[in-house]
């Protein structure tokens, strides 16, 4: 009786629960993504692993081992491109788990849970802001493709499908770097498990060598392993030297369709599953 | 009432093995302040956080503006702001930015969030440091920049918890200034703060908590009237060893004796004449007196009677300020 005045707006109010809107949503993310660049303009340093590393990695392989690898019909530098492009971007989406741990650390978190914004937009936010790093670290791995000599053969629209691939299978990974983060104690073993992530995945695969000269078993993982269908996939669109073409597993015989499956079905389970770690981790 | 803004029933939480809420009970007014005291560890913050829906608690009951913390936390959190005690800023932004982006993820447009945050960064006198990055801010800014943003989306629930801790007195003022003009303008505030001054100065009500319990629920004014006797403190020229047997029939309670023997306390009766009855019985046993205090009980006195004097560090009073107050704390802690 006494408490019904105070009480009535409110259940008014029920229906329009706030941050629930499409529009709201897109508000808080934008309003997320900006704050991350800031972030990430603030301490260009880290920036390194999606800058220096790719010039450093691909002229390291081209220079390097791509005298001792033969590739049939076609050069090693044609074909590492899009395995440069695989392994410079998978390397870097753990740094999204990282800064999300930081994140958890820090007072701001309980800034964002007490205001009346999009939960998720936290998230969200974070792996668009990285989206953008990884769209500096394809442009960078296509420059110094073209300083040492690797020239596409197809034209301007399967070669962007080429690196959109990559891109999307890269950020369905943020997801999974996050929950990583939001599984760690700190921000240094969200840094080692995510080595422990990302390493097998990159060169256990067709990205760096054909998977033909590969020990049976390895092989087998080597092709089924995601990264290996969107590096096909990668070289299948962009004309380039492809030997994964000739091998009998299905993601090797539709690599495009395959890596946009992998991304998919890794984006499905995992960015749920960050949702809820999120809400569990910041439950007290 | 249906005036109460915040309301809380038996709230209970507790954190592993510590009973941070152990019921607690409590209610603030429309356009009032309400002051929440107590030692580190009673219990304040946590209060502070089941209200702003940070955490859950284990029992009772919590409502800011009619809506459950619990059931409904999102409306909720439209209706307040927060000024956490761990400044909950971002420290790579500057100031201005963390303003904008608390003023856009509360729903305000990036124009209003700009224009806002210009009014609020010139009225906590941030203005020169808005376009320098937090991490470089002094504990005083960092404090002024987190009421700011608490303030950037016009709440009429506010939440601020140690908002003074760690600030020079002129920044002090300010806080103050600017939290009694919310009031005027009908914003409900609940300030938890270890100054008692603070309280004294702002709350229309003041609710100490200690060890997850309410041990008092008052005016201002009460509380001080409740603890009813005035404190006596005697400097002597000399330390006598007579001297507080020759006040004892004046006092009520025990006569605690500083270290020196030079300075004497006790809790009387403020009668009129008391000061002269002092000194006469002090000459009458030969003993020269500096000086004789007899002081209305202030809101520390309060304050160390109903928590036991364990009040943790950061006592911001000038430490003189009752040496006698000092030793009763020691003896009630052991």
């Amino acid at each position: 009786m006494t408490t019904a005045p105070a009480t009535a707006p409110a259940s008014a109010a029920l229906s329009r629960e706030p941050g629930t809107g499409i529009a709201r949503r897109i508000h808080d993310v934008w309003a997320m993504t900006r704050r991350n660049l800031v972030h990430i303009s603030r301490e260009p340093t880290q920036l390194s692993d999606v800058t220096v590393q790719p010039v450093l990695f691909t002229a390291l392989f081209v220079y390097l081992f791509g005298g001792g690898i033969p590739i049939p019909h076609g050069t090693y530098k044609d074909f590492v491109l899009a395995g440069m492009l695989a392994l410079n971007l998978v390397t870097s989406t753990m740094g999204t788990g990282v800064g999300l741990s930081s994140d958890l650390h820090e007072g701001i978190i309980d800034r964002f849970r007490a205001l009346p914004m999009w939960r998720a937009s936290v998230l969200v936010g974070r792996s668009l802001a990285d989206l953008t790093t990884f769209l500096l670290c394809a442009l960078i791995v296509a420059m110094t493709g073209l300083v040492v000599g690797w020239r596409p053969d197809a034209g301007l629209g399967p070669v962007a499908g080429g690196f959109a691939l990559v891109l999307l299978f890269a950020y369905s990974l943020t997801w999974i770097a996050m929950c990583v983060g939001l599984n760690s104690k700190s921000p240094e073993s969200a840094a080692s498990v995510g080595f422990i992530v990302v390493f097998p995945l990159a060169f256990v695969s067709n990205a760096m060598i054909p998977t033909q000269h590969m020990p049976g078993w390895l092989r087998v993982v080597a092709d089924w392993n995601p990264v290996s269908a969107v590096t096909a996939g990668a070289r299948h669109l962009w004309g380039d030297p492809n030997p994964s073409a000739t091998i009998n597993a299905w993601p090797m015989q539709h690599p495009v369709l395959a890596g946009v499956a992998w991304s998919a079905f890794i984006l499905a389970v995992s960015a749920p599953f960050a949702a809820w770690l999120f809400r569990r981790r910041t439950t007290e | 009432m249906s005036q109460d803004v915040i309301e809380v029933e038996a709230l209970a939480k507790r954190y592993g093995q510590t009973q941070a809420l152990a019921g607690v009970s409590f209610s603030v007014r429309a356009g009032t302040l309400l002051g929440l005291l107590g030692p580190n560890g009673a219990g304040k913050t946590t209060a502070v956080r089941v209200l702003t829906t940070l955490a859950l608690p284990d029992s009772g009951r919590a409502a800011v503006a009619g809506i459950d913390v619990v059931r409904h936390p999102a409306l909720v959190r439209r209706r307040i702001g927060v000024a956490a005690q761990d400044a909950t800023l971002d420290r790579l932004l500057t100031g201005r930015q963390n303003l904008v982006l608390v003023g856009e993820l509360s729903g305000m447009s990036r124009q209003a969030a700009r224009a806002r945050a210009t009014g609020l960064l010139e009225q906590f006198e941030l203005t020169g440091a808005a376009d320098r990055v937090v991490n470089g801010y002094s504990g005083g800014m960092r404090r002024r920049l987190d009421v700011a943003a608490s303030l950037m989306a016009r709440p009429p629930v506010l939440f601020l918890d140690e908002p003074t801790t760690g600030l020079d007195p002129a920044s002090r003022q300010r806080v103050w200034e600017v939290v009694r003009q919310l009031l005027a303008e009908g914003v409900t505030v609940l300030l938890t703060t270890q100054y008692l001054d603070e309280a004294d100065a702002l709350a229309d009500r003041i609710v100490v908590i200690d060890s997850g319990r309410v041990v008092a629920d008052d005016t201002p004014q009460e509380l001080k009237q409740a603890s009813r006797s005035a404190r006596l403190e005697v400097t002597l020229a000399a330390a006598s060893p007579h001297a507080a047997a020759a006040l004892a029939p004046l006092v009520s309670g025990p006569v605690q004796v500083s270290d020196d023997g030079q300075r004497l306390g006790a809790g009387v009766d403020p009668v009129p004449g008391l000061a002269t009855s002092i000194v006469r019985a002090l000459d009458r046993a030969g003993i020269a007196v500096d000086n004789v205090e007899v002081r209305q009980p202030s809101l520390d006195d309060v304050f160390f009677a109903l928590t036991g004097g364990h009040l943790g560090n950061g006592t911001p009073d000038e430490p003189g300020s009752g040496h006698g107050a000092g030793q009763a704390r020691e003896g009630a802690r052991a």
